[in-house]
């Protein structure tokens, strides 16, 4: 008799094939035949529905039977997040009320959030997508999926959920926190596959010590993690204390959610599901379509989204398409990991932050712009936010309790605009360093090993 | 009667204090008086100078955020009970101390106390009719 950690050793996981990853394989000659049947569909669909793309082809000019080669989407103008802001709540929607199923919004940059729709195929393609997703991964029917990103409107857990569950593993509906009864759980229910943000997991495998818990003693044997960009040192470290194998997946809500490339067990770039995402780099500056190998701004376009079809979606993440074929056989093209964005966004705690917002605080307290800087650091796996401001003649006072106050009240300004609560500092003035008149505004630490 | 103190902001981290009081001992300027409060977080480092105006020019070139208040010193008799006989005229009135700190002069005898007065001319009024000994910047520049 063999014991359930033999049975799934590494191994037997990377010479696996799924049955769900049968479309990873087809044909580059077919897959481009068929991206662009469904590039024409999708361009028909959101210009005969969407007003803001029909307005923008009236302009160049164009109609959907243009697009008759893919190379052709370079004529198509780009959407962009503010497009989403601009016509909130439902404005870019390409399906009536009746047919679309589930709405999730992300996090709003300026108080509104990005709503984005699903019709009941919309939510098919998304859960087959996770489905291929975690089959390369090396997933399978029998294996038990600790689902440990949030629920609710943020697409991460759902998405996770159906596709765990179309793969016909056996689903524990986690969502964050209580990171001692995620442990426990994981221990007593013998899972074998976790999804979280790859910090998340770090604290966890902190936790697990602490309680006297060697991961490498469980059946754990893949995590799949995203939501966040981590580095490879993360993923060796990861690997290297609790001997699972750690896969990198990426999504955005625009598109469609988590599931929208993920590594294979090469782990050399996130193989795209291109049949519903086709994706182009361009020069972020230009908006110039650049060649494999060269690094740009990924823009996506959702082949197959009826509820929201996002034509030439700019994502403000910065990566190159590798060339050359993947040696997992998978004819789906690869994206580099994702390390920096061209805008100054920054991920905390999964909520989405501007310096902006935290400039538009310090004005409401302050009148004018002080000096400032954030630092980022993780502890315990939780991101944390250090905001430096810089003491004015006119903020200062010679009394205590009122630079408290003063201290107070940018923290409160702060919670107000992010719903977190940050670490101001009062600092002295010229302290924060100027490059060529301009501070630089985010010191991030929190990918430092 | 009232006289200039200068506050800087100073966080409170190890040889922050130390810069503004080299600064002003290389220009010659003479601190008088000087106090140090200080949070967790940060730190004021208030001081009376003998050239105020100057000392803030200077302070202010070198990047320091300051403050010009306005404090009241008074001279009292250095023995126990002295301070309590000069807080306790503002016992009941409406007159807030915001703060205060004090220093005993080489010569022995007398102490000098600054305060820091929400209301500094009815606070130097009063201190005036007890018969408090209320000290203008020359009186602290000679002793």
């Amino acid at each position: 008799m063999v014991s359930l950690t033999e049975v799934r050793s590494k191994s037997t996981v990377a010479a696996c094939f799924h049955p769900a990853s049968a479309p990873d394989y087809v044909p580059p000659a077919l897959l481009r035949e068929l991206q662009l049947s469904r590039l024409r569909s999708i361009v028909a669909r959101a210009w005969e529905r969407v007003p803001l793309f029909r307005a923008r082809l009236d302009e160049r000019g164009l109609t959907p039977d243009r697009m008759r080669s893919l190379s052709d989407i370079a004529l198509l103008p780009f959407t962009v997040k503010a497009d989403l802001r601009d016509t909130y709540p439902f404005g870019l929607f390409a399906s009536p009320m009746e047919e679309i199923v589930r709405l999730h919004a992300s996090s709003g940059t300026t108080g509104k959030p990005i709503v984005v729709a699903y019709t009941q195929q919309d939510l098919d393609v998304w859960t087959n997508v996770m489905k291929r997703a975690f089959a390369m991964c090396g997933l399978h029917c029998g294996d038990t999926i600790q689902n440990s990103y949030g629920y609710g409107l943020f697409t991460g857990g759902l998405g996770a959920h159906y596709g765990a569950e179309g793969l016909g593993a056996t689903v524990i509906p986690m969502s964050g926190g209580n990171t001692d009864r995620q442990i426990m759980l994981m221990k007593d229910f013998g899972v074998t596959a976790v999804c979280c943000t790859p910090s998340y997991f770090l604290h966890m495998i902190d936790r697990a010590a602490q309680l006297g818990i060697d991961i490498r003693e469980l059946p754990l044997r893949v995590g799949v993690f995203g939501a966040e960009p981590w580095t490879g040192a993360m993923r060796d470290r990861i690997q290297n204390l609790t001997g699972i194998q750690a896969f990198d997946i990426y999504g955005l809500s625009e598109i469609i959610g988590p599931g929208v490339a993920v590594e294979c067990p090469c782990q050399d770039g996130l193989h795209i599901f291109e049949d519903h995402f086709y994706p182009e780099i361009v020069d972020p500056d230009t908006g110039a379509v650049l060649p494999d190998g060269e690094d740009g701004e990924l823009v996506l376009t959702t082949l197959s989204k009826q509820a929201m079809p996002m034509i030439r979606y700019r994502t403000r993440d910065i990566t190159a398409l590798l060339p050359g074929p993947c040696p997992c056989g998978r004819s789906l093209r690869r994206m580099r990991r994702v390390g920096r964005r061209t805008d100054d966004m920054m991920i905390i705690r999964g909520v989405n932050v501007f310096p902006s917002q935290i400039e538009s605080a310090l004005l409401e307290v302050e009148g004018t712009l002080p000096h400032y800087q954030i630092i980022l650091t993780r502890h315990r796996g939780l991101d944390q936010m250090e905001v430096q401001v810089e003491v004015t003649s006119e903020s200062f006072s010679d009394k205590i309790g009122a630079l408290e106050q003063l201290n107070d009240k940018i923290a409160d300004a702060i919670e107000h605009v992010l719903n977190i609560r940050v670490q101001v500092t009062l600092v002295e003035p010229n302290t924060i360093q100027r490059s060529e008149g301009k501070a630089k505004r985010v010191i991030d630490r929190r990918l430092q090993p | 009667m009232k006289l200039q103190q200068l506050s800087l902001f100073s966080e409170n981290k190890p040889g922050h204090v130390i810069a503004p009081c080299r600064l002003l001992a290389r220009e010659g300027i003479d601190i008088r008086a000087l106090s140090l409060a200080d949070t967790q977080r940060f730190g004021i480092l208030r001081m009376i100078v003998s050239d105020w105006q100057e000392a803030k020019r200077l302070l202010e070139a070198a990047g320091s955020a300051v403050k010009v208040t306005e404090v009241v010193a008074v001279e009292v008799p250095d023995r126990p009970g002295g301070l309590a006989d000069v807080l306790s005229l503002f016992e009941g009135s409406s007159i807030n101390i915001e703060y205060m700190y004090a220093f005993p002069f080489l010569r022995g005898e007398k102490a000098v106390l600054i305060f820091r007065f929400d209301q500094p001319d009815a606070a130097i009024e009063r201190l005036q009719v007890a018969g408090v000994n209320v000290l203008d910047s020359g009186a602290l520049d000679n002793r």
